[in-house]
Order: C-alpha cells, then sequence, then structure tokens
C-alpha cells in the first residue's frame, strides 16, 4: 500500500498499553487530535471507537504493546494508528476478520468492525508471532 | 441507591441511569451489576440508560448495554435506551452491531413517555 503523505515527528505519539487505562488513554489522544483537525463527528466516533477495539485486543490477548498515533500530511490530511504487541497472534485471520468470531470478551467483531470503519487496514499477524495492526483515515474534504 | 460511579435515580415506576463517563471496562461491568440489583431492590417496571454523553460505544459497551437491557428483560423490567448520538449509531451500524432486540429513544422525554405508554399498555398490544 502506497502512502505518499507523510509525518512530522512532532506528530507522532507513542502509548504503552499495559493495562486497561492505557486504553482510554489513546482513546482521548484520537479524539482530541480529529478534533484538533476538524474531523466530523463520523469520523471522530470511527476512529475513537476503531482505537478502543484495537487498544483492547491489545490488552485481552496480549497483555501488553505498544499504540502509536501520528498525523498524516500531503495531498490529503489522515490518522493513522498502528498497534503492535508481541501476544498470541491471530490463529485464524480469515475468520476473525470475516467477524462473529469471539475470542474474548467483545462481540467477536472487533477486526471485522474496525475494518469497516477505517480507509485502510492492514495486518501482520502469525500464532506465536504477535499482531500489528495499521488502520488509517483521511479527512474528507466536503 | 447505587454507589457506582454512573448515577442511578428513580422516577417513579422507572429507573434512570445516566452514563457521563468516559467508560472503563470495570466501570461497565460494576454498572451492570449495580442497575440489576436496583432494581430489584426498588421494583422498577422500567429502566431508562441515558447514553447521550457518550461519544464512543464500542463493541464492549454495547454489548454491555444490550445485555443489561436481556438481563432486566428477564426479571421483568423493560428497558430503553436514549439519547444515542448519531455518529454512535452510524458506528456500531457500521460495524455489523445492532443493538438487537434493545428499545431506543431519542431523548429522556420520549424514553419516559415510551415507559410510560408500556405500562398502561397491556404486554405484547
Amino acid at each position: 500500500m502506497s502512502v505518499t503523505e507523510t509525518t512530522d515527528p512532532a506528530e507522532r505519539w507513542e502509548i504503552r498499553i499495559d493495562k486497561e487505562a492505557d486504553i482510554i488513554a489513546v482513546r482521548q489522544l484520537v479524539r482530541e487530535l480529529t478534533k484538533a483537525h476538524h474531523f466530523d463527528q463520523f469520523a471522530t466516533a470511527a476512529l475513537t471507537t476503531a482505537a478502543s477495539e484495537l487498544g483492547r485486543n491489545v490488552w485481552v490477548h496480549a497483555r501488553s504493546g505498544i499504540a502509536r498515533v501520528a498525523v498524516l500530511r500531503g495531498p490529503r490530511l489522515g490518522l493513522e494508528l498502528e498497534f503492535a504487541d508481541k501476544g498470541p497472534g491471530i490463529e485464524d485471520l480469515p475468520r476473525a476478520l470475516a467477524g462473529g468470531y469471539s475470542t474474548a470478551r467483545s462481540l467477536g467483531l472487533g477486526l471485522s468492525g474496525t475494518r469497516r470503519l477505517v480507509d485502510e487496514f492492514d495486518i501482520d499477524t502469525a500464532p506465536g508471532k504477535g499482531t500489528r495492526i495499521v488502520i488509517r483515515k483521511w479527512k474528507k474534504d466536503f | 441507591m447505587a454507589s457506582g460511579p454512573i448515577p442511578i435515580l428513580k422516577i417513579g415506576p422507572t429507573l434512570l441511569a445516566t452514563i457521563q463517563l468516559d467508560l472503563h471496562d470495570s466501570v461497565v461491568d460494576t454498572f451492570q451489576n449495580d442497575v440489576l440489583e436496583e432494581i430489584e431492590k426498588t421494583d422498577s417496571s422500567g429502566l431508562i440508560i441515558d447514553i447521550s454523553a457518550l461519544e464512543t460505544v464500542d463493541s464492549y459497551v454495547a454489548r454491555i448495554l444490550a445485555d443489561t437491557g436481556k438481563m432486566a428483560k428477564l426479571m421483568g423490567t423493560t428497558t430503553v435506551i436514549v439519547g444515542m448520538r448519531p455518529a454512535v449509531a452510524a458506528t456500531l451500524v457500521r460495524m455489523g452491531y445492532f443493538m438487537p432486540g434493545i428499545l431506543t429513544a431519542l431523548s429522556l422525554q420520549e424514553g419516559l413517555e415510551l415507559q410510560a405508554d408500556r405500562s398502561r399498555a397491556p404486554e405484547g398490544s
């Protein structure tokens, strides 16, 4: 996936997830950034919800990980969220992405639902190798 | 009344729980237990959960809200979720979650009217 937009180091943040409250910290950072950059309320809710789903995935499945948030600038303005952990990884990725596959405290909609909320969704995972998910959402100009 | 971080008030035969915080999972879990206990203690025939302050309802919170409604229903209490923001509704449906079996109303006022109508009408009408 080619992204022409770039990011300034001053507009990158990293939050360690190793307790439940860290999920809320990530969500709040994302909400502040979407508001600061005037995303509409639908994009704001989509991004904060995506942050919550993916942050909870890290906490529930891996117990610790890293969330990275970046503002992307160029032809379009966007937000990029990355969640990386060294947890158990996902055994059956197609099934997890199809939804309705719940291993822990969720609806089983975490990954499939999040994917529908954002413009770009990349996932890299293997059993025993952890999981890295990158999502991007672009601001609409109309 | 329950001492959790989510206030639960009794208005006539209806319990009103107003969620004002950005919720931790543990708060949501406590809320579910508190509200069910409060229904029993106060013998309430209706429950209204006001979520108008919530900017984000993720799949976990949505499930807890829906489950709370189902549990209340087993106890004989009707739940109405009121004040869901447009962006929250859009996000849940885009994720594929429709809060099945849960009554909703636009505002607290409409929720109270719905509860009053239901308590007057025989079940199933």
